[in-house]
């Protein structure tokens, strides 16, 4: 059993905010619930939330927590909308592609309720912004799911002193917990180092189904949402996992750990760091830096020339299907080990998968069997149609 | 004893793509290496070349993360459920290996 733990909430100044006649209509049905009522949405009002990411979980976020009536709510991002956003970033529409993600966010949300204030910040969150713009909120929302940023939000939470609602999502597969150091655990006390890259997939390969991200989002927004009101029992010490194909949560006790590197007793970490460099560099720029790297011209060089060259595309059968460069072979990333003595050393090997990280990983592989003649396809079959091809279906 | 180990999505391609698997063993240690031999590929996401159990992985016994409890030489019961928590990012640059 979980032992119950007594939501506080955060600390919050209601005095002098009162809600409008429309107001009262609008928060009707939350003010005629008691858990809420009149003071909850004052709380409600006064409160502001940041959300780092206007993306497949920032989308249904930031979109309950404005029709709830929170009184400010920030949101970081400085990326345009791309049409295959639009599978699971709900806020953004057909015609907001290209667009920037925050005014296409803020015309949404000021249309649902112009009582809310939005503030955007139109820049990527690094360890020299994140305090100053952290510093503002009350309640703080990763809604980015990379390592780099969930580290970096982590660190400036604890060390202002803020909750910090976390969610993550892998093809089928989400979590969500609350790290408050105050109350809990934080993030680094579950994990004290992120995997190297290349260990982990990424959505854009491993991909997503686009509920999820609208399951895993709305838990953080009511989340968020009961820390203000300080109802109920929050996610704080808990590990919420969710198996969208199963249809089961499950959920593991996650405890402060007292040689956490940040909110333990003798903590390491008194200044943010550099995330990307303790994140480490992916297998592909290093392939880039030390000339293993082919560019999609080179390659239509090589081919056109005749020259010998073995082209091996390592997706999936499934995405080998929509599209694949001519004369090329499948062997899938995992497969690979089992295949290896099928390759011929002596002759040049060109790998690519979608957008060059998966057969950057198949480079780097073969190099430490001691091939020398391999090369990664930079930026993938994406690049090929972009720069050689774009008749080609892209997916 | 066969005991219950629950494979999270991100390793699943390396367990046949079982989201459960049985294996034998009296602690968790004996669980894990039973598990790294039934399925080899799994092996290098689990433990690091020193064969410790790499840190951005836990290990829980039902709702408890083993390093609360007796870490490797943690005792499992019949009917335990044992589960690999590694940590996970959907939006990341990073990609899958072998």
């Amino acid at each position: 059993m979980t032992e119950q733990i007594l939501n506080r909430g955060v600390n919050l100044n209601t005095d002098g905010v009162e809600l409008s006649r429309e107001e009262f209509l609008r928060y009707g049905r939350h003010l005629i619930m008691p858990e809420v009522g009149l003071e909850g949405q004052r709380k409600l009002k006064s409160a502001s939330v940041l959300i780092i990411g206007a993306g497949g979980l920032g989308s249904p976020l930031a979109f309950y927590l404005t029709a709830a009536g929170v009184g400010r709510i920030g949101i970081v991002d400085f990326d345009v909308v791309d049409i295959s956003n639009l599978q699971r970033q709900i806020i953004h529409t057909t015609k907001d592609v290209g667009r920037s993600k925050l005014e296409s966010a803020r015309e949404k949300l000021l249309a649902l309720n112009p009582n809310v204030k939005i503030e955007t910040y139109e820049t990527r969150l690094t360890s020299e912004n994140a305090l100053e713009i952290i510093k503002d909120y009350d309640v703080i929302i990763d809604g980015t799911d990379n390592f780099p940023t969930r580290y970096l939000v982590n660190d400036a939470c604890v060390l202002l002193k803020k909750p910090n609602v976390y969610g993550s999502i892998f093809r089928f597969e989400g979590q969500a917990s609350v790290f408050y150091a105050e109350e809990g655990p934080c993030y680094r006390c579950l994990y004290q180092e992120p995997p190297p890259p290349g260990l982990v997939p990424s959505c854009a390969e491993g991909g997503v189904l686009g509920v999820l991200p609208g399951i895993i989002g709305t838990i953080q927004a009511l989340e968020a949402i009961k820390l203000i009101l300080g109802i109920g029992e929050t996610l704080i010490g808990r590990l919420l996992i969710f198996d969208a194909l199963k249809m089961k949560f499950r959920e593991l006790k996650l405890r402060k750990n007292p040689n956490c590197p940040i909110c333990g007793e003798n903590p390491t970490i008194k200044e943010l760091i550099d995330y990307e460099a303790f994140c480490g560099i992916t297998p592909e720029q290093t392939l880039r830096e030390t000339g293993f790297e082919i560019t999609p011209e080179e390659l239509k060089q090589k081919l056109e020339n005749g020259e010998d060259v073995i082209l091996i595309d390592v997706r999936e059968p499934h995405e080998y299907e929509i599209n694949r460069i001519p004369g090329s072979k499948l062997i899938p990333l995992s497969k690979l080990p089992e295949k290896v003595n099928e390759l011929d050393q002596t002759r040049e090997i060109v790998f690519y998968c979608k957008m060059g990280g998966r057969s950057a990983r198949a480079v780097q592989f073969l190099r430490e069997l001691g091939f020398t003649r391999v090369k990664n396809l930079a930026g993938g079959i994406d690049a090929w149609i972009e720069k050689i091809d774009p008749s080609m279906m892209r997916y | 004893m066969p005991v219950k180990v629950m494979i999270p999505t991100p390793l699943r391609p390396y367990t046949e793509n079982k989201d459960s698997v049985e294996v034998e063993g009296q602690t968790i240690d004996e669980i894990l290496s039973n598990l790294a031999l039934k399925y080899p590929q799994l092996k290098r996401h689990l433990f690091s070349e020193d064969g410790r159990l790499r840190n951005f992985v836990n290990v829980y016994v039902n709702e408890e993360d083993i390093r609360y409890l007796d870490g490797g030489d943690t005792k499992i019961k019949e009917g335990d459920v044992v589960s690999i928590i590694p940590a996970i990012a959907g939006g990341n640059f990073q990609e899958k290996i072998f």
